[in-house]
């Protein structure tokens, strides 16, 4: 994933392709890496105790976990209304009905919705817990690179972040590629980042035996 | 952190029930009724989720209430909100002070990620919620699992963010109440887990009551 005009957000929901009741588990992927940011070294856990995605490279350096999904209430206090009507395909989305429309399109719906990961946006949590939305942590063609461990559905779409405050109702595009690469081997740097992860890798690899 | 107490006296309770250590317990509370969960014994884990009564896909999220509220931690005043946008419960007395739901429910497979391969067969809650939405039927399934409240746990995440289960903030007593803003279906699992040091590996019961509304 590439944020080529810096200020992008990437809301992305990620299955077990094959049985999609396994699904990314936000509080597992946090627990088992000690972290509440995610960035090269980590993985995204399902709740099956399985590898969905590793996160092998990384120019942005923090992407949220936590912060979650926009709703139509929350995009229209904050950007106003915009139909089709009178924006055409500029008209206002929002993060939680455009994971809803491309669930049901794989047969899935608002019982699978699941925690969001933000590519390229960042909260800053203070010690009282007020969550802040960081400005800037995203520059022109930073990039996120996943390594898919297993067959994964991956959803995304490039509505702001819940907690951006910009002024503007200004969606940054996306642009993803793919390709072939050899499965991680004994000294990957996912794999041997926490002991966790080199578990999380044995019961993955475990499930294609 | 501010604590705040309740007026409502437990003999007037409407319903009152001791939950042991590691089993789940299912209920519904009606709009206006009030729900208390008190931590008998202290810095015990009580993972909860909440279910909009008529549609269980309208459910508790975690993402959507510290989203909406801007803050990581749940205490007096927190609105719980739903995967619709719709308020579940609201907060209104604590005497714990801060509550998690970041971290989630321990789980046979999570264990064994976090702890050895070896724990596969230690009781864990979505075990416990597992058998309560089997039980419960009416459609209900693993699919109806999501990311939960664990009351009672402290988890702070750092400036650097880091995330850390903290020595409980809890004590022998304490409890956190709500007052339901729609009719709810609740569920519990009051947390078995032996491996983290936050429950001082005792889990031991609590005591679960709700009142009817006040009278004006």
């Amino acid at each position: 994933m590439t944020d080529r005009e810096g200020g992008a957000n990437a809301g992305t929901i990620l299955y077990n392709f094959e049985c999609p009741a396994e699904r990314f588990n936000m509080p597992d992927t946090l627990k088992a890496q000690h972290t509440a940011r995610l960035t090269m070294g980590h993985v995204l856990y399902s709740d099956m105790g399985r590898v969905l995605c590793s996160i092998t490279d990384d120019s942005a350096g923090w992407h949220d976990p936590i912060g979650g999904s926009s709703n139509a209430e929350l995009v229209e206090a904050r950007w106003g209304v915009a139909r089709y009507q009178e924006y055409r395909n500029d008209y206002h989305k929002n993060s939680h009905d455009s994971f809803l429309f491309e669930l049901a399109k794989w047969g899935l719906g608002a019982r699978d919705l699941t925690a969001t990961v933000n590519f390229f946006s960042r909260i800053d949590v203070a010690a009282d817990g007020t969550m802040t939305f960081h400005r800037g942590n995203s520059a022109p063609g930073s990039f996120v690179e996943l390594r898919a461990e297993m067959n994964v559905l991956v959803i995304i779409n490039t509505c702001q972040h819940p907690l951006d405050d910009s002024q503007s109702y200004q969606p940054k595009p996306v642009h993803l590629t793919l390709k072939r690469t050899p499965p991680p081997g004994a000294d990957d740097p996912c794999r041997i980042s926490c002991p966790e992860n080199g578990r999380g890798f044995t019961l993955t690899e475990r499930y294609f035996l | 952190m501010s604590l705040t107490a309740s007026r409502l006296i437990p003999s007037h309770a409407v319903y009152s029930a001791e939950v042991p250590a590691g089993e789940p317990w299912m209920h519904e509370i009606r709009k206006g009724q009030y729900f208390r969960i008190v931590d008998l014994h202290g810095n015990q884990a009580v993972d909860t989720l909440f279910y909009n009564a008529h549609e269980y896909s309208d459910r508790y999220s975690a993402q959507d209430t510290i989203r909406a509220q801007g803050n990581l931690y749940l205490t007096t005043g927190t609105r719980l909100m739903s995967s619709e946008g719709h308020v579940l419960l609201t907060i209104v007395a604590d005497t714990c002070g801060r509550h998690d739901t970041l971290g989630g429910a321990c789980a046979n497979e999570s264990n064994m990620v976090r702890y050895d391969i070896s724990k596969r067969s230690m009781h864990a809650c979505r075990a416990s919620f597992l058998k309560a939405v089997t039980e419960w039927g009416r459609g209900m399934n693993k699919r109806d699992i999501t990311h939960n409240i664990n009351f009672f746990m402290n988890v702070p995440v750092t400036p650097e963010g880091g995330l850390t289960f903290e020595d409980g903030i809890s004590e022998s007593g304490k409890y956190v109440e709500m007052r339901a803003e729609m009719d709810v279906l609740v569920m519990i699992s009051n947390c078995p887990q032996l491996n983290n040091p936050c429950n001082a590996y005792d889990p031991t019961p609590i005591q679960v009551l709700i009142w009817e509304p006040p009278e004006e």
